[in-house]
């Protein structure tokens, strides 16, 4: 028999104090550490549009960026509130008619439509919602996963909202330039937003209710009301977005309750990570442009997708971020046992 | 009802299906006394607590803190009013650090009255007045055990963090749910001094145990609990004479030993 001498140890690096989230930086070294990973990060993002600049991947990006902020708002609600949502779709949709349905009816321009769609979007998600909210795990994802085909259905059949053509004619942005920097400014502050939000008091409720909801409960504190605050601010990630989406295409049509909304966010956090936030971003970057490079390989290309999904999934399930977090924060050596 | 009475459960019933867990159970707690709890396993002693805070809903009886009914409002409400209680399978949340899990009650409106929206009012945000209420309960300060994450966490510090976050609401009443249970005998002579002393501080304890040589030490009066019903109450030398208490505690004559040879 083979008797495994040497095991892998694993230290922290010397620069937290007593606990995760409190540092002591004392030296430039130290907040290099700190800093650059973020600063590579932001910079990353903001020069994409200078080293993919065609028209094509121009449009590439900033539908990437539209998935982003679907994957961040799933995995807030699935890995700090404890709810799984299929509600992409839902969201996009919901986010995408209420744009179209300003713009067109009041005429009102897109400076306005977009912030109220945000909000107005969000009210309506969470409203349709909050039935749903005391179901947790996969009853809560059928909920969700629900409506998105329900509403579908039911603009088709009653013809209502310009029935299967859509709404037509939604005011375009000014130019591509603002079109792109500005969904990438909006995911770099959703990002570092929501990041910043669940270490503050309120997003230790979201985790805590996550955690362990009766003991919430018995700390005197509603869990429906939180995760409806919880479920409110996802939504209204998602529905920025989907007014993003309508005034991209030009159009609100029943297709932004396509599946594809709900089903890719929760892959590209599967591969980059769930639970660190940044992990979903990567992800859609990597997942979205990937497809569209797989576009010459005509019907092929979904199998190739599914292949390289399932290759990642045996290979790294954690994640590229949890994977490369360890890497960075952790001395790792080998030590005889 | 006397003007003393913090809390009266006036014949409180609840079935599961077929079986009776609790039926016309009636007693009443002073202010500021020690009340415990005791009956074999399956009694319905946290059946009790769970429907006086909310938790399950009992099919009738009625429940008045302060006067006041409460029997069918929402847990977190009920907690709000300063009743709180401890789980006896301990519910931290284990992905926190020790002292995060107190910011969770601390944000509740009750304590937010006293403590402001920034968390302690003079006393300083909510993360100092944690590490304060932490280190009332047994938590060393200046270790490393409030910053440990309570999944890294022994048993005896969880039972004292479920005490924590009791305490974090400020209460009148706290139903305490086998505190002492699975803890080591060392563990046990430091938790009792803390029990006088929030007695001592006000606070009216309601104490579900086993370890009753300890619970008789601080409670001034106990109610045995049999399948589901009272079967009586008073102080607690008297209480463990009672014929039908010998009864349901099996080998009752051994346990009485046990329990008065201090």
């Amino acid at each position: 028999m083979n008797i495994q001498e040497r095991r892998k140890e694993r230290i922290d690096r010397g620069i937290k104090v007593r606990t995760e989230g409190i540092y002591a930086v004392s030296s430039w070294q130290e907040v290099t550490y700190l800093v650059l990973p973020r600063l590579i990060l932001i910079a990353g993002l903001l020069l994409l549009p200078f080293l993919m600049p065609s028209l094509y991947w121009n449009k590439v990006i900033t539908i990437v960026g539209i998935y982003v902020l679907l994957a961040l708002g799933f995995d807030f609600l699935a890995h700090f509130v404890g709810l799984v949502s299929l509600g992409g779709a839902f969201f996009i949709g919901v986010g995408g008619y209420t744009a179209a349905i300003l713009n067109k009816s009041l005429g009102l321009p897109l400076v306005a439509t977009i912030p109220m769609a945000t909000l107005g979007g969000a009210v309506i998600s969470t409203l349709l919602l909050l039935p749903a909210l005391p179901l947790r795990g996969v009853y809560f994802a059928i909920v969700t996963l629900m409506y998105p085909l329900a509403l579908s259905r039911i603009i088709e059949a009653l013809n209502i909202l310009g029935g299967t053509d859509g709404i037509l004619g939604v005011a375009s942005f000014p130019n591509r330039w603002v079109e792109q920097y500005l969904i990438l400014l909006i995911v770099i502050f959703a990002l570092f937003g929501l990041r910043r939000l669940v270490n503050e008091d309120i997003g230790l409720i979201f985790r805590g209710v996550k955690d362990n909801d009766q003991a919430v409960r018995a700390s005197g504190l509603s869990i429906t009301l939180y995760k409806a605050i919880a479920v409110f601010i996802a939504s209204a990630i998602g529905c920025l977005g989907g007014a993003y989406l309508s005034h991209i295409y030009n159009w609100a049509g029943i297709s932004q309750f396509a599946l594809d909304f709900s089903v890719i966010p929760i892959a590209a956090t599967v591969i980059g990570g769930g639970g660190t936030l940044v992990g979903p971003l990567l992800g859609c970057f990597i997942l979205v442009p990937l497809s569209e490079f797989l576009r010459a390989y005509g019907t092929l290309r979904i199998v190739i997708y599914a292949v390289f999904l399932v290759v990642f999934i045996m290979l790294r399930s954690e994640g590229i971020m949890v994977y490369a977090q360890r890497k960075y924060h952790q001395f790792e050596r080998w030590v005889k046992v | 009802m006397s003007e003393e009475d913090i809390l009266q459960v006036i014949n409180v019933c609840k079935a599961f299906g077929g079986v009776q867990a609790l039926l016309n159970v009636s007693f009443s707690v002073q202010k500021g006394e020690v009340f415990g709890i005791i009956g074999p396993n399956g009694s319905g002693k946290t059946t009790l607590i769970n429907c006086i805070t909310g938790f399950i809903k009992m099919n009738s009886g009625k429940v008045l803190y302060k006067g006041k009914e409460i029997s069918k409002k929402p847990p977190n409400q009920i907690a709000n009013l300063g009743l709180t209680r401890t789980f006896q399978i301990m519910r931290p949340y284990y992905s926190l650090p020790a002292y995060k899990n107190l910011i969770i009650p601390l944000f509740s409106p009750r304590a937010r009255r006293t403590g402001g929206w920034r968390g302690g009012g003079k006393l300083g945000d909510r993360g100092t007045v944690s590490i304060d209420i932490l280190e009332e309960i047994g938590f060393e300060r200046d270790s490393f055990v409030p910053y440990k994450l309570a999944s890294s966490l022994p048993t005896g510090y969880l039972k004292r963090l479920e005490l924590a976050r009791c305490l974090a609401l400020r209460p009148d009443l706290i139903l305490c749910d086998e505190v002492f249970s699975g803890l080591s005998m060392s563990e046990i002579a430091s938790m009792v001094p803390l029990i006088e002393k929030l007695q001592m501080d006000g606070i009216t304890l309601v104490m579900i145990e086993h370890r009753l040589r300890e619970l008789f030490r601080v409670a001034s009066r106990v109610m045995v609990l049999n399948f589901g019903q009272k079967l009586t109450e008073g102080i607690p030398e008297v209480v463990m004479q009672d014929e039908r208490v010998k009864e349901a505690y099996l080998g009752s004559e051994k346990l009485l030993d046990y329990t008065f040879e201090a």
